[in-house]
């Protein structure tokens, strides 16, 4: 079965729905029609421009390309991971600890499933490489970001008792075990929720899309599998290895609790 | 300071008493040297420190939802009578308690750790005249039995003339000996 390509005046027709939307909400002064039309703006230019990075990447195959793409998709998510944070730790730290955090595990579970599962020839063929990645670094961000923001959120409200167990001659990992454990549940919920509800709630953009351009959906399925499991993989030790890093710079040498190097929100 | 000796600290408020004491605990980042029994503070791991000098806040904090399960197993049925509890207190959640309550409850979760010195930052500042002094016995009495070191805030004159061994007054930067009596 051959893909139906799409023409630009088709594309057009449906841009003209997003304009009939605009004039209805419009006149009916709701208040979204800036943000409606600079949003469907972007998104255009922004796909539109990826999907010719992606050409070039495809036709040239070249590993020092890939590696520099992939770079550049790692420093945005640790951007994005260290502006969704209310609290954050102050200087280089709250990127720091987010870009490790995701780098240490999404490239790896990548690596991983690129080699090992999927076996592409050469192993990081960017057809597969690009998308994958791609995918484990939005869902990892949403995770190191959620649990970096309950960790740092928690320990603020909670510096009196984090106090009063070290007080008690507690280490800093059992005056934090509490938190750590909150941290780590919002920062996997996402992950957990998605698969419990794949198929049945929702179809899966990526499972949709390969059948869309057909593919059997009996392969479409098992590529979604791998690509949830993967997810959730790197979600998690994004998260486990985010919180452990954050947990501990929150406290000195001496395990204290160093509520200083905290910045919050618009710092 | 030695041994089943109480020593009192007073001062304006904001003068630094709790945080002299935090320092003493190890809390806070500080200058000075402290050592107990030749032991200086840095050479050993902080928790371990704050396992032998255990500090009370003046505002004490409960994390789980049953009181018992803050305390070791067997503190329940070793409750003092003084501080006026049954020892079915231990099943009760932390929300039923008032704060005079926590406040005498956090003064027997730090003495059950045998701590060798005890930080107490104003240990009596919810409770009423009668039950002070109840208190502040009891307390006196257990640091001489066991030996314990404390170091005792307070703003009460009559309170630090009863429990005093030595008495220091914050005076700006300085610490001001007071005489004993007074």
């Amino acid at each position: 079965m051959e893909v139906i390509d799409l023409a630009w005046w088709k594309l057009a027709l449906a841009a003209l729905l997003i304009v009939a939307l605009a004039i209805t909400s419009h006149l009916g002064r709701l208040g979204i029609t800036r943000s409606l039309l600079v949003a469907t703006v972007r998104t255009v230019i922004q796909l539109v421009l990826v999907g010719m990075v992606l050409e070039a990447l495809f036709a040239s195959s070249g590993f020092l390309w890939i590696v520099l793409v992939a770079l550049v998709m790692l420093l945005v998510a640790g951007r994005e991971v260290m502006a969704r944070q209310g609290r954050r730790l102050k200087g280089w730290w709250a990127f720091g600890i987010g870009t490790g955090a995701m780098f240490v595990s999404s490239f790896t579970v990548t690596v991983l499933s690129l080699t090992v599962v999927i076996g592409p020839e050469p192993w990081y063929a960017p057809q597969y490489a690009i998308p994958l990645l791609g995918m484990m670094l939005g869902n990892t961000m949403t995770g190191v970001s959620l649990s970096l923001d309950r960790l740092n959120a928690a320990v603020w409200q909670q510096r009196a008792v984090i106090e009063n167990r070290l007080m008690l001659g507690q280490t800093w990992r059992e005056a934090l075990e509490d938190i750590r454990r909150e941290a780590m549940r919002s920062g996997m919920m996402p992950s957990i929720n998605a698969m419990a509800a794949a198929g049945i709630v929702s179809l899966p953009g990526m499972m949709t899309g390969q059948i869309l351009a057909g593919s059997p959906p009996a392969v479409a399925v098992k590529y979604q599998i791998l690509v949830m499991l993967v997810i959730t993989v790197g979600t998690g030790f994004g998260a486990l290895i985010a919180v452990s890093w954050g947990g501990r710079r929150l406290f000195d040498e001496r395990e204290r609790l160093r509520l200083d190097r905290l910045v919050g929100q618009g710092h | 300071m030695s041994a089943g000796q109480v020593v009192c600290l007073s001062g304006p408020s904001g003068s630094g008493k709790s945080r002299l004491l935090r320092a003493v605990a190890d809390l806070e980042p500080h200058g000075g040297t402290i050592s107990l029994d030749g032991t200086d503070q840095q050479a050993i791991p902080a928790h371990q420190w704050r396992r032998q000098v255990v500090m009370v806040p003046a505002d004490s904090q409960w994390w789980f939802d049953e009181v018992g399960l803050h305390f070791p197993p067997d503190a329940g049925r070793q409750l003092p009578d003084v501080l006026g509890f049954h020892p079915e207190v231990m099943g009760w959640s932390v929300g039923r308690l008032s704060s005079g309550e926590r406040q005498r409850l956090a003064l027997w979760r730090a003495l059950v750790l045998q701590p060798e010195v005890l930080l107490l930052d104003e240990p009596t500042a919810n409770l009423d005249g009668q039950m002070t002094k109840a208190v502040e016995a009891w307390l006196l009495d257990e640091i001489r039995r066991r030996s314990i070191c404390a170091l005792w805030v307070a703003h009460d004159p009559g309170q630090i003339r009863r429990v005093a061994d030595q008495h220091y007054r914050i005076n700006g930067t300085f610490l001001e000996r007071t005489d004993g009596s007074d």
